[in-house]
Protein backbone atom coordinates (compact mmCIF):
# COMPACT_ATOMS: atom_id res chain seq x y z
CA UNK A 1 0.00 0.00 0.00
CA UNK A 2 1.62 3.85 -0.78
CA UNK A 3 1.96 6.00 1.87
CA UNK A 4 -0.29 8.91 2.06
CA UNK A 5 1.18 12.16 3.13
CA UNK A 6 -0.27 15.32 3.73
CA UNK A 7 1.00 18.19 4.55
CA UNK A 8 -1.34 20.78 6.37
CA UNK A 9 0.21 24.61 5.85
CA UNK A 10 0.17 28.43 5.11
CA UNK A 11 2.80 29.46 2.62
CA UNK A 12 4.37 31.83 4.78
CA UNK A 13 5.10 29.82 7.64
CA UNK A 14 8.93 29.54 7.84
CA UNK A 15 8.25 26.72 9.94
CA UNK A 16 6.26 25.15 6.72
CA UNK A 17 9.08 25.63 4.68
CA UNK A 18 11.13 23.91 6.46
CA UNK A 19 9.40 20.58 6.47
CA UNK A 20 9.13 20.83 2.31
CA UNK A 21 12.62 20.99 2.62
CA UNK A 22 13.12 17.69 4.48
CA UNK A 23 10.01 16.29 2.12
CA UNK A 24 11.93 17.52 -1.09
CA UNK A 25 15.32 16.53 0.01
CA UNK A 26 13.66 12.76 0.85
CA UNK A 27 11.47 12.69 -2.64
CA UNK A 28 8.14 12.24 -0.80
CA UNK A 29 5.21 12.54 -2.79
CA UNK A 30 2.67 14.73 -0.74
CA UNK A 31 -0.49 16.44 -0.84
CA UNK A 32 -0.14 19.89 -0.04
CA UNK A 33 -2.99 21.47 1.72
CA UNK A 34 -2.65 25.37 2.21
CA UNK A 35 -5.20 26.36 5.49
CA UNK A 36 -6.80 29.82 5.39
CA UNK A 37 -5.07 30.55 9.36
CA UNK A 38 -8.70 32.93 9.67
CA UNK A 39 -10.69 29.81 9.15
CA UNK A 40 -8.94 26.97 10.01
CA UNK A 41 -10.20 23.44 8.66
CA UNK A 42 -11.49 20.78 10.56
CA UNK A 43 -8.88 18.94 9.37
CA UNK A 44 -6.24 20.95 10.77
CA UNK A 45 -8.53 21.28 14.40
CA UNK A 46 -8.53 17.56 14.85
CA UNK A 47 -4.66 17.09 13.55
CA UNK A 48 -3.69 19.68 15.87
CA UNK A 49 -6.53 20.48 18.64
CA UNK A 50 -3.55 21.46 21.30
CA UNK A 51 -2.03 24.12 19.44
CA UNK A 52 -4.24 24.41 16.10
CA UNK A 53 -1.36 25.52 13.96
CA UNK A 54 0.50 24.71 10.70
CA UNK A 55 2.47 23.20 9.81
CA UNK A 56 1.15 19.31 10.12
CA UNK A 57 2.23 16.16 8.65
CA UNK A 58 -0.11 13.49 7.82
CA UNK A 59 1.25 10.45 7.57
CA UNK A 60 -1.16 7.20 7.01
CA UNK A 61 -4.20 9.05 8.78
CA UNK A 62 -1.65 9.85 12.05
CA UNK A 63 -0.56 13.34 12.53
CA UNK A 64 2.70 14.94 13.53
CA UNK A 65 2.96 18.05 14.90
CA UNK A 66 6.42 20.91 15.21
CA UNK A 67 8.51 21.50 12.59
CA UNK A 68 11.42 20.42 13.58
CA UNK A 69 9.49 17.10 15.39
CA UNK A 70 8.09 16.81 12.16
CA UNK A 71 11.38 16.78 10.43
CA UNK A 72 13.35 14.37 12.69
CA UNK A 73 10.09 11.94 12.03
CA UNK A 74 10.66 12.43 8.17
CA UNK A 75 14.16 11.34 8.40
CA UNK A 76 13.60 8.65 10.57
CA UNK A 77 10.78 7.34 8.52
CA UNK A 78 12.72 7.58 5.49
CA UNK A 79 15.94 6.38 6.49
CA UNK A 80 17.07 5.41 2.71
CA UNK A 81 18.42 8.87 1.80
CA UNK A 82 19.38 12.16 2.42
CA UNK A 83 20.07 11.97 5.70
CA UNK A 84 19.03 15.52 7.65
CA UNK A 85 20.58 14.61 11.00
CA UNK A 86 24.50 13.30 11.09
CA UNK A 87 24.93 9.58 12.84
CA UNK A 88 27.30 10.22 15.10
CA UNK A 89 25.16 10.96 18.83
CA UNK A 90 27.81 13.76 19.71
CA UNK A 91 27.40 15.44 16.42
CA UNK A 92 23.67 15.33 16.30
CA UNK A 93 23.28 16.68 19.54
CA UNK A 94 25.23 19.48 18.56
CA UNK A 95 22.90 19.59 15.36
CA UNK A 96 19.57 19.69 17.58
CA UNK A 97 21.84 22.31 19.82
CA UNK A 98 21.72 24.72 17.15
CA UNK A 99 18.33 24.07 15.72
CA UNK A 100 16.98 24.78 19.14
CA UNK A 101 18.76 27.62 19.30
CA UNK A 102 17.29 29.36 15.99
CA UNK A 103 13.68 28.07 17.14
CA UNK A 104 14.44 29.64 20.81
CA UNK A 105 16.24 32.90 19.36
CA UNK A 106 15.61 33.62 15.61
CA UNK A 107 11.72 33.87 15.59
CA UNK A 108 11.86 36.00 18.31
CA UNK A 109 14.47 38.88 17.46
CA UNK A 110 13.24 38.39 13.65
CA UNK A 111 9.79 39.32 14.74
CA UNK A 112 10.81 42.93 15.84
CA UNK A 113 12.09 43.82 13.06
CA UNK A 114 8.64 44.69 11.69
CA UNK A 115 6.52 44.29 14.61
CA UNK A 116 7.78 47.38 16.52
CA UNK A 117 9.18 50.81 15.98
CA UNK A 118 11.13 53.51 17.80
CA UNK A 119 13.04 52.46 20.62
CA UNK A 120 11.83 48.74 20.68
CA UNK A 121 13.08 48.49 17.24
CA UNK A 122 16.04 50.00 17.19
CA UNK A 123 16.50 47.78 20.68
CA UNK A 124 15.42 44.88 18.20
CA UNK A 125 18.00 45.30 15.47
CA UNK A 126 21.03 44.65 18.13
CA UNK A 127 19.59 41.67 19.40
CA UNK A 128 19.26 40.33 15.53
CA UNK A 129 22.44 41.28 14.78
CA UNK A 130 24.06 39.93 17.95
CA UNK A 131 21.92 36.43 17.45
CA UNK A 132 23.30 36.34 13.65
CA UNK A 133 26.68 36.81 14.43
CA UNK A 134 26.17 34.06 17.17
CA UNK A 135 25.26 32.09 14.01
CA UNK A 136 27.95 33.38 11.71
CA UNK A 137 30.44 32.15 14.33
CA UNK A 138 28.91 28.93 14.67
CA UNK A 139 29.17 28.62 10.74
CA UNK A 140 32.96 29.80 10.23
CA UNK A 141 34.19 28.51 7.36
CA UNK A 142 32.27 25.62 6.98
CA UNK A 143 30.19 25.76 3.34
CA UNK A 144 27.32 24.36 5.49
CA UNK A 145 25.96 24.47 9.70
CA UNK A 146 26.28 20.87 8.68
CA UNK A 147 29.63 20.92 7.71
CA UNK A 148 30.35 19.42 3.51
CA UNK A 149 26.42 19.19 3.42
CA UNK A 150 23.34 20.50 4.17
CA UNK A 151 21.84 19.28 6.76
CA UNK A 152 18.99 19.69 10.30
CA UNK A 153 20.74 23.28 10.76
CA UNK A 154 20.95 24.67 7.40
CA UNK A 155 17.42 23.66 6.79
CA UNK A 156 16.04 24.98 10.48
CA UNK A 157 17.32 28.84 9.83
CA UNK A 158 17.70 29.11 5.75
CA UNK A 159 14.00 29.25 5.22
CA UNK A 160 13.57 32.62 7.83
CA UNK A 161 15.83 34.00 4.44
CA UNK A 162 13.10 34.07 2.87
CA UNK A 163 11.85 36.89 5.26
CA UNK A 164 15.22 38.42 4.94
CA UNK A 165 13.61 41.15 2.17
CA UNK A 166 10.98 42.54 4.44
CA UNK A 167 13.41 42.41 7.15
CA UNK A 168 15.76 44.88 6.05
CA UNK A 169 12.79 46.84 4.12
CA UNK A 170 10.86 47.38 7.54
CA UNK A 171 13.47 47.21 9.96
CA UNK A 172 15.64 49.47 7.76
CA UNK A 173 18.77 47.76 8.08
CA UNK A 174 21.26 45.91 5.55
CA UNK A 175 22.02 41.94 6.66
CA UNK A 176 24.96 41.28 4.34
CA UNK A 177 26.73 44.75 5.16
CA UNK A 178 26.58 43.37 9.01
CA UNK A 179 26.70 39.48 8.14
CA UNK A 180 28.25 39.07 4.85
CA UNK A 181 29.26 35.18 5.62
CA UNK A 182 24.85 34.71 6.52
CA UNK A 183 24.12 35.65 3.29
CA UNK A 184 26.88 33.83 1.47
CA UNK A 185 25.75 30.80 3.31
CA UNK A 186 21.59 31.30 2.34
CA UNK A 187 22.29 32.11 -1.58
CA UNK A 188 24.79 28.55 -1.18
CA UNK A 189 21.81 26.66 0.17
CA UNK A 190 19.69 28.17 -2.33
CA UNK A 191 21.59 26.70 -5.05
CA UNK A 192 20.19 23.12 -4.13
CA UNK A 193 16.23 22.40 -5.94
CA UNK A 194 15.40 20.77 -2.48
CA UNK A 195 15.65 24.59 -1.08
CA UNK A 196 15.01 26.82 -4.26
CA UNK A 197 11.78 25.34 -4.66
CA UNK A 198 10.44 25.30 -0.97
CA UNK A 199 10.90 28.79 0.15
CA UNK A 200 8.44 31.65 -0.40
CA UNK A 201 9.29 34.39 -2.63
CA UNK A 202 10.85 37.42 -0.61
CA UNK A 203 9.12 40.11 -2.93
CA UNK A 204 5.51 38.19 -1.89
CA UNK A 205 6.38 37.63 1.93
CA UNK A 206 7.37 41.60 2.08
CA UNK A 207 3.83 42.39 0.34
CA UNK A 208 1.95 40.47 2.32
CA UNK A 209 3.85 41.46 5.67
CA UNK A 210 3.56 45.36 4.71
CA UNK A 211 -0.43 44.42 4.74
CA UNK A 212 -0.18 42.59 7.90
CA UNK A 213 1.92 45.43 9.52
CA UNK A 214 -1.06 47.64 8.47
CA UNK A 215 -4.14 45.53 9.28
CA UNK A 216 -2.80 45.19 12.82
CA UNK A 217 -1.29 48.87 13.22
CA UNK A 218 2.53 47.81 13.40
CA UNK A 219 3.94 50.75 11.37
CA UNK B 1 40.53 5.30 28.78
CA UNK B 2 37.69 5.04 31.09
CA UNK B 3 34.68 7.11 30.14
CA UNK B 4 34.22 10.68 31.99
CA UNK B 5 31.14 11.91 32.36
CA UNK B 6 30.65 15.22 34.28
CA UNK B 7 27.39 16.92 34.83
CA UNK B 8 26.98 20.67 36.09
CA UNK B 9 24.03 21.54 37.35
CA UNK B 10 22.00 23.05 40.05
CA UNK B 11 19.99 21.23 42.69
CA UNK B 12 16.75 22.41 42.89
CA UNK B 13 16.63 22.63 39.31
CA UNK B 14 14.16 20.50 37.59
CA UNK B 15 16.36 20.73 34.32
CA UNK B 16 18.72 19.64 35.95
CA UNK B 17 16.83 16.63 38.23
CA UNK B 18 16.07 14.89 34.93
CA UNK B 19 19.62 14.69 33.88
CA UNK B 20 20.33 13.16 36.87
CA UNK B 21 17.14 10.95 36.19
CA UNK B 22 18.07 9.40 32.62
CA UNK B 23 22.04 8.46 33.92
CA UNK B 24 20.54 6.51 36.94
CA UNK B 25 18.63 4.97 34.57
CA UNK B 26 21.47 4.16 32.00
CA UNK B 27 23.06 3.17 35.08
CA UNK B 28 25.73 5.64 34.29
CA UNK B 29 28.60 6.84 36.72
CA UNK B 30 29.14 10.21 36.51
CA UNK B 31 30.73 13.28 38.84
CA UNK B 32 28.07 16.07 39.90
CA UNK B 33 29.59 19.56 40.02
CA UNK B 34 26.56 21.95 42.08
CA UNK B 35 27.35 25.57 39.91
CA UNK B 36 26.26 28.81 41.60
CA UNK B 37 24.02 30.59 39.30
CA UNK B 38 25.30 33.89 40.50
CA UNK B 39 28.67 33.27 40.34
CA UNK B 40 29.07 30.44 37.17
CA UNK B 41 32.26 28.73 37.72
CA UNK B 42 34.90 29.32 34.73
CA UNK B 43 34.08 25.54 33.22
CA UNK B 44 30.76 26.77 32.41
CA UNK B 45 31.15 29.05 30.94
CA UNK B 46 34.14 27.59 28.96
CA UNK B 47 31.38 24.98 28.10
CA UNK B 48 27.83 26.91 27.44
CA UNK B 49 29.35 30.14 26.07
CA UNK B 50 26.14 30.50 24.07
CA UNK B 51 23.17 30.35 26.95
CA UNK B 52 25.57 30.10 30.14
CA UNK B 53 23.05 28.08 32.01
CA UNK B 54 22.94 24.37 33.62
CA UNK B 55 22.39 21.26 32.81
CA UNK B 56 25.58 20.90 31.15
CA UNK B 57 26.94 16.93 30.53
CA UNK B 58 30.26 16.73 29.69
CA UNK B 59 31.55 13.26 28.18
CA UNK B 60 35.00 12.57 27.58
CA UNK B 61 35.67 16.27 27.44
CA UNK B 62 32.73 17.05 25.25
CA UNK B 63 30.03 19.39 26.14
CA UNK B 64 26.00 18.26 25.22
CA UNK B 65 24.04 21.57 26.63
CA UNK B 66 20.01 22.02 26.53
CA UNK B 67 18.42 19.44 28.66
CA UNK B 68 16.42 18.03 25.70
CA UNK B 69 19.25 17.53 23.76
CA UNK B 70 21.13 15.93 26.73
CA UNK B 71 18.51 13.70 27.13
CA UNK B 72 18.41 12.32 23.96
CA UNK B 73 22.04 12.52 23.31
CA UNK B 74 22.29 9.85 27.04
CA UNK B 75 19.15 7.57 25.06
CA UNK B 76 21.62 7.21 21.82
CA UNK B 77 25.03 6.89 23.64
CA UNK B 78 24.01 4.42 26.22
CA UNK B 79 22.38 0.86 25.89
CA UNK B 80 20.11 -0.58 28.58
CA UNK B 81 17.01 1.45 29.60
CA UNK B 82 15.11 2.88 26.26
CA UNK B 83 14.35 6.29 27.50
CA UNK B 84 12.62 6.90 23.84
CA UNK B 85 10.42 4.56 22.20
CA UNK B 86 12.09 2.85 19.19
CA UNK B 87 8.93 3.47 16.41
CA UNK B 88 8.98 6.58 14.95
CA UNK B 89 5.70 8.19 15.20
CA UNK B 90 5.75 7.14 18.77
CA UNK B 91 9.13 9.26 19.41
CA UNK B 92 7.33 11.84 17.65
CA UNK B 93 5.13 11.72 19.81
CA UNK B 94 7.22 11.62 22.84
CA UNK B 95 8.96 14.57 21.55
CA UNK B 96 5.73 16.82 21.10
CA UNK B 97 4.72 16.34 24.97
CA UNK B 98 8.31 17.03 26.59
CA UNK B 99 8.12 20.57 24.60
CA UNK B 100 4.18 20.91 25.64
CA UNK B 101 5.76 20.67 29.21
CA UNK B 102 8.66 22.71 28.69
CA UNK B 103 6.97 25.59 26.81
CA UNK B 104 3.64 25.41 28.00
CA UNK B 105 3.23 23.81 31.60
CA UNK B 106 6.63 24.65 33.78
CA UNK B 107 6.37 28.36 32.77
CA UNK B 108 2.53 28.80 33.95
CA UNK B 109 3.03 26.46 36.80
CA UNK B 110 6.63 28.48 37.66
CA UNK B 111 4.43 32.27 37.28
CA UNK B 112 1.82 31.10 39.31
CA UNK B 113 3.81 30.50 42.04
CA UNK B 114 6.35 33.10 41.89
CA UNK B 115 5.32 35.71 39.02
CA UNK B 116 3.97 39.49 39.79
CA UNK B 117 1.02 39.41 41.67
CA UNK B 118 -1.04 40.58 38.45
CA UNK B 119 0.15 37.67 36.48
CA UNK B 120 -0.41 35.17 39.15
CA UNK B 121 -4.65 34.56 38.56
CA UNK B 122 -3.89 34.02 34.68
CA UNK B 123 -1.33 31.59 35.08
CA UNK B 124 -3.09 29.38 37.52
CA UNK B 125 -6.06 29.13 35.09
CA UNK B 126 -3.62 27.98 32.25
CA UNK B 127 -1.83 25.80 34.58
CA UNK B 128 -5.57 24.27 35.30
CA UNK B 129 -5.70 23.58 31.54
CA UNK B 130 -2.27 22.86 31.07
CA UNK B 131 -2.59 19.64 33.43
CA UNK B 132 -6.29 18.51 32.12
CA UNK B 133 -4.74 17.80 29.00
CA UNK B 134 -1.72 15.80 30.11
CA UNK B 135 -4.27 14.04 32.25
CA UNK B 136 -6.17 13.20 28.96
CA UNK B 137 -3.39 12.71 27.17
CA UNK B 138 -1.90 10.17 30.36
CA UNK B 139 -5.34 7.97 29.23
CA UNK B 140 -5.10 4.50 30.46
CA UNK B 141 -1.42 4.36 31.05
CA UNK B 142 0.74 4.04 33.96
CA UNK B 143 3.03 6.36 32.53
CA UNK B 144 3.20 8.73 29.65
CA UNK B 145 6.06 6.65 28.51
CA UNK B 146 3.45 3.47 28.82
CA UNK B 147 4.53 0.47 31.59
CA UNK B 148 7.38 2.10 31.88
CA UNK B 149 8.88 5.74 32.77
CA UNK B 150 10.26 7.53 29.49
CA UNK B 151 10.90 10.56 28.22
CA UNK B 152 8.19 12.53 28.95
CA UNK B 153 7.64 11.08 32.87
CA UNK B 154 11.16 12.27 32.67
CA UNK B 155 11.02 15.58 31.60
CA UNK B 156 7.51 15.83 33.95
CA UNK B 157 9.54 16.07 36.82
CA UNK B 158 8.16 19.62 36.39
CA UNK B 159 5.13 17.88 37.34
CA UNK B 160 6.00 15.02 39.14
CA UNK B 161 8.24 16.67 42.13
CA UNK B 162 8.27 20.65 41.10
CA UNK B 163 4.93 21.49 41.31
CA UNK B 164 3.93 20.03 44.76
CA UNK B 165 7.07 21.74 45.98
CA UNK B 166 5.99 25.13 44.59
CA UNK B 167 2.62 24.77 45.62
CA UNK B 168 3.59 23.76 49.26
CA UNK B 169 5.87 26.91 49.18
CA UNK B 170 4.14 29.49 47.71
CA UNK B 171 0.93 28.24 49.49
CA UNK B 172 -0.70 28.11 46.24
CA UNK B 173 -3.15 25.15 45.49
CA UNK B 174 -2.85 23.70 41.37
CA UNK B 175 -3.63 20.28 41.79
CA UNK B 176 -7.25 19.50 42.28
CA UNK B 177 -7.64 15.81 43.14
CA UNK B 178 -10.98 15.29 41.86
CA UNK B 179 -10.39 17.27 38.88
CA UNK B 180 -7.33 15.51 37.91
CA UNK B 181 -7.03 11.74 39.31
CA UNK B 182 -5.16 9.99 36.77
CA UNK B 183 -2.35 12.68 37.16
CA UNK B 184 -2.25 12.31 40.77
CA UNK B 185 -2.12 7.97 40.22
CA UNK B 186 0.81 9.27 38.22
CA UNK B 187 2.74 11.40 40.68
CA UNK B 188 2.22 8.87 42.98
CA UNK B 189 4.13 6.02 40.61
CA UNK B 190 6.77 8.36 39.35
CA UNK B 191 7.35 9.30 43.13
CA UNK B 192 7.73 5.82 43.91
CA UNK B 193 10.62 4.94 40.93
CA UNK B 194 13.91 4.02 42.86
CA UNK B 195 15.78 6.07 40.59
CA UNK B 196 13.91 9.38 40.56
CA UNK B 197 13.77 9.18 44.20
CA UNK B 198 17.45 9.03 44.36
CA UNK B 199 17.83 12.11 41.70
CA UNK B 200 15.30 14.34 43.75
CA UNK B 201 16.72 17.12 45.70
CA UNK B 202 15.58 17.32 49.51
CA UNK B 203 12.21 18.98 49.72
CA UNK B 204 12.46 21.07 52.53
CA UNK B 205 15.63 22.61 52.10
CA UNK B 206 14.24 23.21 48.49
CA UNK B 207 10.77 24.68 50.14
CA UNK B 208 12.96 26.95 52.12
CA UNK B 209 14.94 28.24 49.40
CA UNK B 210 12.39 29.13 47.09
CA UNK B 211 10.73 30.77 49.87
CA UNK B 212 13.70 32.82 50.81
CA UNK B 213 14.43 33.58 46.72
CA UNK B 214 11.08 34.60 45.99
CA UNK B 215 8.98 35.59 48.45
CA UNK B 216 11.24 37.35 50.88
CA UNK B 217 10.40 41.25 51.15
CA UNK B 218 8.73 41.34 47.45
CA UNK B 219 12.32 39.98 46.22
CA UNK B 220 12.67 40.94 42.33
CA UNK B 221 13.10 37.57 40.52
Amino acid sequence: MADEVILLDFWLSMYGMRVKIALAEKGIEYDYKQEDLSNKSPLLLEANPIHKKIPVLIHNGKPVCESLIIVQYIDEVWNDKSPLLPSDPYQRAHARFWADFVDKKVSVVSRKLWTTKGEELEAGKNEFFETFKILEGELGDKPYFGGETFGFVDLSLVTFYSWFHAYEVFGNINIEAECPKIIAWAKRCLQKETVAKSLADQKKVYEALGQLRKIRGYE
Amino acid sequence: MGEEVVLFGTRGSPYTCRIEIALKLKGVQYKYIDEDLANKSPSLLKYNPVHKKVPVLVHNGKPVLESLVILEYIDETWQGYPILPEDPYERATARFWAKFIDEKCFPAIFKSCWGEEKEREKAVEEVSVVLKILEDELKEKKFFGGENVGLVDIVAVVIGFSLGVYEEAARVELLNKEKLPRLCNWIDDFLSNSFIKESLPPRDKLIAYLRNRFRSGNASK
